[in-house]
């Protein structure tokens, strides 16, 4: 078998499943920041409980996050080495200045939010909530960093081979860097505040630790809704960059085949496909002149197509397409979702709506799938080059890594991600099956006496070992 | 000093780092089905590493990504060239990282003695596999074009199996040294019998692998004669005394400290016996040297600015969330 068709299997298999947790803990991270901050400026023992629920959802997540990443950050030697002997002396730094100015940090913070109750103040708890969300935040920047520059290199010369750095900040921030940064980090936060509403309106069609449920559908329903609409502009922003820098890419996801003028935007169509001439005839719907628009600001604005490059530079368009139209659909879906729960909130009849509330619980796994296609658009578009325009993927492999090596380490890896997801998805549906600690004595908050169920029958989650 | 050799020592210390902290979180999960028998003991094992081995990992994650920046050429032949291997050093880690987590949230006495296992194993093959890679590095590489071709099985010789279960009983004595340190009652006194067994394989292992580098790894010879190598051992032998005394008398930092010591030393030694090189080459083949192998000179200043700020920001801030968990561990504060 083809090693590079291998090795790039390997690496799809453990980049997309890595980036599920690190998507769900920058989100969460945030939130129980936002949850701590309130807990300890009002002393609400609802916000605590609130704060340590979403924190033991956190922590599930997190280490199969920190457990997965090890491996990407050793598969560029193993499985690239022809790539990283070419951008050593790039590539290298961001993936070291992660782990200095950012893993440090938010996993060292981690162990006093998981670990210091009854060792720690609570404004200690509240500063290391932020520093874990600093931490994973930063943490993703410097990885797109990494990234962005294999999308639009910069600050770098060619010599005997080797892209040599030139300029430290034009490489950190190459033209790409700071719109996909914006566009990761927003989604992250969607993803944490889908999960965090998703969970809250499950418990309330249920009709179960109402206290707790409020408070996480008005936080989690809050970011939702602004982390949405930022994800949209900075969508968009992130989209012209594509058209300005990675024409070829742009013309692939738009699936553009020969320049036009006034070009329109495609809402619904046919995948199109490699060879222009096969190209499908079907049902469409475009909006005329709307793509020169929102690239250009022009309704007759050229958009540059994939006539423009020589065929064995095309990426395959049709997954390109799918991707990306399906993650902006996606996206839509999700703004329109929180525009509603937005406005049912303000007016404080959300919990009548149940049908809205389904479909809440319904949308968790929505921004996850929208991420996941967002990447795909980024990596497929970007191919057949591995670094835009300099190094082309089928170069950049281990010569010494024979095909049955990656089969076996494709196997093993992808043996142990399922044990994995299959774990983690049972143990934080337990987790959320259980629920948050029940509010203590005294306190009424908890349930609401007309629909509250039998005493004893939902408030047992004492005795189960663990923290 | 020029920069290429600042940051082969950078990298020295990153691994220090690595191989003191993780270290004992990594002896810790070799030792914990040994010295701790019940659920309650081995919770308590768990308790006395959760809040600091995820941290301690980040020392192998930054210098993974150090030696990328600053030595690419090494990065891509080591980790290409030590393919399987490296592939089931990172399944090891992946299932000890989730076995701390996972493990004590079902009760299922069967869940709970598989992760266990996992977190045992898990601990016990990442020191194995990382000393083997160290004494193939020590022994030489048969390098041709910059490439090693050898496989997983021209990885398993004798010398290299050697240096591995240094490794192995070098974190055993580690990691006993630090629950004799963070636990009570029958767990520490076992823990501590644990840390004198580690010391007595780890004191024998390196006396052997001394012995036996001269024929295993004969480019070694002149680096070795180094007043610095020498220095290294003295220290070594020095922090070995320490350990022995220490244990005996229950004075379990004093313990804890010189084990770090003797670990540190070990590292010195190798580093004394490496330069110039970072890579020997056996037969004919090109070494990859600490010169030839090196960054450009600003990525590598780019990286001493990062470092130089960066790094002493995470001392301290790790330095006061240890001190935060100091003492004896108590399951009630929140535990696995």
């Amino acid at each position: 078998m083809d090693v590079v068709l291998l090795a790039r299997v390997q690496f799809a298999v453990t980049v997309a499943f890595h980036f599920i947790f690190p998507s769900i803990t920058i989100g969460l991270a945030l939130l129980i920041a936002i949850a701590e901050t309130i807990r300890h400026r009002r002393g609400a023992e609802l916000w605590d409980r609130t704060a340590v629920f979403w924190t033991r959802v956190f922590a599930l997540a997190f280490v199969v996050g920190v457990a997965t990443g090890i491996v990407m950050e050793f598969q560029f030697g193993t499985n690239w080495s022809r790539y990283s002997t070419f951008v050593g002396d790039i590539f290298g730094a961001p993936l070291a200045a992660e782990g200095v100015l950012a893993f440090f940090l938010e996993s060292g913070f981690l162990g006093i939010l998981l670990f210091g109750r009854g060792r720690v103040g609570s404004r200690l708890r509240v500063f290391a909530a932020w520093m874990v969300a600093a931490g994973s935040t930063l943490s993703a920047f410097w990885i797109i960093v990494a990234n962005s520059w294999m999308q639009t290199p910069a600050g770098f010369e060619v010599v005997g081979g080797r892209a040599v750095l030139t300029d430290f900040w034009a490489a950190v921030f190459n033209p790409s860097t700071l719109p996909r940064y914006l566009h990761t980090v927003a989604s992250a936060w969607v993803m944490g505040a889908f999960l965090m509403t998703g969970i809250a309106a499950w418990y309330l069609l249920r009709r179960r630790h109402l206290g707790v449920a409020r408070t996480s559908l008005r936080l989690g329903l809050t970011v939702a809704f602004v982390g949405a609409a930022l994800m949209f502009v900075t969508g968009d922003n992130s989209a012209r960059q594509v058209a300005n820098t990675q024409p070829a890419k742009f013309a692939a996801l738009q699936g553009l085949y020969t320049t036009t003028s006034g070009a329109p935007l495609t809402i619904f169509a046919l995948p199109p496909t490699q060879d222009p001439a096969a190209a499908p005839e079907g049902p469409e719907i475009v909006v005329s002149r709307m793509l020169s628009f929102m690239t250009y600001g022009s309704f007759t604005a050229p958009v540059t197509g994939l006539d423009q490059f020589p065929q064995d530079q095309w990426a395959p368009i049709a997954p390109t397409f799918l991707a990306y139209h399906n993650m902006v659909l996606l996206g839509t879906a999700m703004l329109l979702l929180m525009l509603f729960g937005a406005w049912y909130l303000w007016r404080g009849n959300i919990e009548q709506h149940r049908g809205w509330l389904r479909l809440a619980v319904l949308a968790i796994p929505l921004p996850m799938l929208a991420i996941q296609l967002g990447w795909a658009t980024a990596e497929v578009g970007r191919q057949p080059w591995i670094v835009y325009g300099l190094m082309k993927t089928a170069q950049a492999t281990s010569g010494v890594v024979s095909a049955t090596d990656l089969l076996i380490s494709i196997g093993l890896l992808v043996a142990v991600y399922a044990l994995l997801a299959a774990c983690w998805l049972y143990l934080t549906l337990r987790e959320i099956a259980h629920g948050p600690a029940p509010a203590p004595a005294g306190v009424t908050e908890e349930e609401s006496p007309a629909t509250s169920p039998a005493p004893g029958t939902t408030l047992h989650r004492a005795g189960l070992g663990g923290r | 000093m020029d920069l290429a050799t600042i940051w082969f020592l950078l990298i020295g210390v990153l691994l220090v780092g690595y191989a003191v902290l993780d270290g004992f979180d990594l002896g810790a999960g070799i030792l914990h089905l040994f010295v701790a028998r019940d659920d309650r003991e081995r919770r308590t094992v768990m308790a006395a590493i959760g809040p600091v081995w995820d941290g301690n990992e980040v020392w192998l994650l930054t210098g993974g990504g150090a030696l990328f920046a600053a030595f690419p050429a090494v990065y891509a032949t080591v980790f290409s060239g030590f393919y399987l291997a490296l592939m089931l050093l990172l399944v090891a880690l992946i299932l000890r990282a989730v076995s701390l987590e996972f493990r004590s949230h079902v009760e299922w006495p069967a869940w709970r003695l598989a992760w266990d296992v996992a977190f045992a194993v898990g601990s016990f093959l990442p020191a194995l596999l990382f000393g083997v890679a160290l004494g193939n590095v020590l022994e030489g590489l048969p390098l041709t074009d910059g490439e090693y071709r050898g496989g997983l099985i021209g990885l398993l010789n004798p010398f290299a199996l050697l240096v591995g279960l240094l490794a192995v009983a070098m974190v055993v004595q580690h990691g006993g040294a630090w629950l004799a340190l963070k636990t009570e009652g029958q767990v520490e006194e076992r823990a501590r019998r644990a840390a004198a067994f580690g010391w007595l394989a780890f004191g024998l292992l390196w006396l052997v692998a001394t012995a036996a580098a001269p024929s295993a790894a004969p480019h070694l010879a002149d680096s070795l004669g180094r007043p610095l190598a020498w220095l290294a051992a003295a220290a070594f032998v020095l922090a070995m005394a320490a350990v022995r005394w220490a244990l005996a008398r229950r004075r379990d930092v004093l313990a804890f400290a010189a084990s770090g010591g003797s670990i540190a030393a070990v590292w010195a030694i190798v580093g004394a016996a490496l330069y110039p090189n970072l890579v020997p080459a056996s037969g004919d083949g090109q070494a990859l040297t600490v010169a030839g192998a090196s960054s450009s000179q600003l990525s590598l200043t780019v990286m001493l600015v990062v470092a130089l700020v960066g790094m002493p920001l995470v001392i301290a801030y790790t330095a006061f969330i240890y001190s935060r968990f100091r003492g004896k561990v108590r399951l009630e504060d929140g535990a696995y």
